[in-house]
């Protein structure tokens, strides 16, 4: 158990608070106490309300954020800093609009220890993993929202990371789409076998996906629940098993209403200040 | 991107001059104003010709041009490079950014005396003179070009692991590249506008604004009008040529970071 518990993601103990000391300590719990191992290959969902920390957690993964309590390690690794072993696709596909598809996808691997050959064969590859070819050279403007998405999925998976994290990557996408791309996702994964986390507000997306759900509890940050899916792929979101799933994890939102309800002044402003991370503090300084 | 190809050049822009030309030689041919400040459009072109014809004009627009191109280029490089220092570091905001808030609010011209006991009249001093006009929107508007760059593009190449020189070099300046062509295409009227101003104030050699000054100090209306033409029109070329770069350079960007840098 002792080497192989190293192995995949190892969440323990993870907390984190917003607004250092400010005023009168008036600090803001976004996660509490999460704990939660995920193994290798292994595709993870994580739903909950706005507000639940979700994103929090995943970019704490992703190494964007490092302050924070409790242990986060990859492969046995502490994760200190960003790394190319863990690709991440934000829910805005934050494409750099100067650049073309490609050029988008290459500029991941700048940094990758690859000759400029490798590097153009592992963008071609990429582009034609998500469906793109003919698009090499469109500016971000000129794809559809889907299509800057899996521009955005391929530059996250460029780098052939061990760990891809997806912060609501379909959020902004509309349905039919969100469903051709979830199907292409699933594929994806299939392929590439690397460990997904998915986080998502969508229950539907996170069953059909994932090899299991975390729900998560809002106010602080908190999991829930961790439900296994145990149905083969593809699957199918009339199953029985699948609806009745769907049912359980819905219901654990609906009990406690009264906190989403009653948390009226405090709460709009809490999620916002989710929304813009101590990145702005990130400057070229010196 | 064809739209605004033809929006470039709208006939509908002309009927203003024209009705103002078609105007003035109605009052001059209906003889309506008998006076020296009011000359025919006929004497003004006669003026031109001969201006033209003798050398005068190419001598004082290309001692002009030379100026502003020098003032310019001078001041633009300074512009950028305290932009870029102001932008990028935090100790160089700390150091120098207030100095340099103070610094815009000087008029301009309030700097001509000093100039003028430092420099001279002489072309030295008009450079100087318009490198200021044209540092201060460069360096004002590269600094908030790269204080604009969103922090979602800087999260990005975080997560690939882009060094600081490379965030500054493929993220930061791409990013604050239509705010900086702003700060250069004002850089560009302004010296242009400052070049008048210098050659007005710091009366030395010769240049378009020496011909302004002659004709006003001759009571030759005909050379002043011209001049002011000949003014009108070098800036209308500038501006049309710095807008036409803009547009080849950011040409490639979608519709909403281009609007930044027009507005």
């Amino acid at each position: 158990m002792t080497t192989t518990v190293t192995e995949g993601i190892r969440i323990r103990g993870v907390s984190k608070r917003y607004g250092q000391q400010n005023d009168d300590g008036g600090t803001l719990l976004v996660l509490d106490d999460i704990s939660l191992d995920i193994a290798p290959g292994e595709f993870v969902s994580v739903v909950g309300a706005s507000g639940c920390g979700k994103s929090t957690l995943l970019r704490l993964i992703a190494g964007l954020d490092t302050d924070y309590r409790g242990e986060i390690s990859v492969d046995g690794e502490r994760v200190r800093d960003t790394s190319l072993e863990r690709g991440i696709v934000f829910q805005d596909h934050r494409l750099f609009p100067w650049l073309t598809a490609s050029q988008n996808i290459l500029a991941a691997l700048r940094n990758a220890p690859l000759k400029p050959k490798q590097k153009r064969d592992a963008v071609a590859e990429h582009v034609a993993l998500v469906g793109l070819e003919g698009f090499e050279d469109a500016y971000p403007h000129q794809l559809s929202g889907g299509m800057a998405q899996r521009v955005a999925i391929a530059r996250g998976l460029v780098n052939r990371p061990r760990v891809l994290l997806l912060d609501e990557p379909f959020g902004a996408l509309d349905a039919l789409t969100r469903a051709r791309l979830q199907n292409e996702l699933q594929r994806i994964w299939e392929r590439e076998r690397i460990t997904m986390m998915l986080v998502t507000h969508d229950v539907d997306e996170a069953i059909y996906l994932g090899d299991r759900v975390v729900t998560m509890a809002p106010r602080p940050g908190r999991v829930k629940r961790i439900a296994p899916v145990d149905l083969s792929r593809p699957r199918e979101r009339s199953d029985p098993r699948f609806v009745q799933l769907r049912e359980r994890i819905l219901a654990d939102f609906s009990e406690e209403p009264a906190r989403d309800g009653n948390d009226a002044p405090g709460g709009g402003h809490h999620t916002s200040a989710r929304q813009e991370p101590p990145v702005t503090e990130w400057r070229l300084a010196w | 991107m064809n739209r605004s190809i033809k929006a470039a050049f709208d006939w509908r822009g002309l009927v203003l001059p024209l009705a103002a030309f078609a105007l003035w030689w109605l009052i001059s041919a209906l003889h309506l104003v008998k006076s020296g400040l009011l000359v025919s459009p006929v004497d003004v072109a006669h003026t031109a010709w001969q201006q033209a014809k003798s050398g005068a004009l190419l001598r004082a627009l290309s001692a002009s041009l030379a100026r502003e191109a020098s003032g310019f280029l001078l001041g633009s490089a300074a512009g950028l490079l305290l932009g870029a220092a102001l932008g990028f570091s935090r100790i160089a905001r700390r150091v120098i950014g207030p100095t340099f808030d103070t610094f815009k609010q000087i008029s301009l011209f309030a700097w001509i005396p000093l100039i003028s006991v430092w420099f001279g009249l002489g072309d030295v001093a008009k450079v100087v003179f318009l490198s200021l006009a044209a540092l201060l929107p460069v360096a004002a508007h590269t600094c908030d070009g790269i204080h604009a760059v969103p922090p979602r593009y800087v999260e990005v190449a975080r997560a690939f692991r882009y060094s600081r020189l490379q965030m500054a070099r493929y993220v930061i300046l791409p990013a604050a590249l239509p705010s900086i062509f702003t700060g250069i295409y004002l850089a560009l009227i302004y010296s242009w506008l400052a070049t008048l101003g210098a050659e007005y104030l710091l009366v030395a050699g010769s240049g378009i604004g020496n011909t302004l000054i002659d004709g006003s100090e001759q009571f030759r209306m005909d050379l002043v009008l011209f001049g002011i033409i000949v003014v009108g029109l070098t800036g209308w070329v500038l501006s049309a040529l710095a807008r036409g770069v803009e547009r080849r350079v950011l040409a490639r960007r979608p519709r909403a970071s281009r609007e930044r840098a027009v507005a």
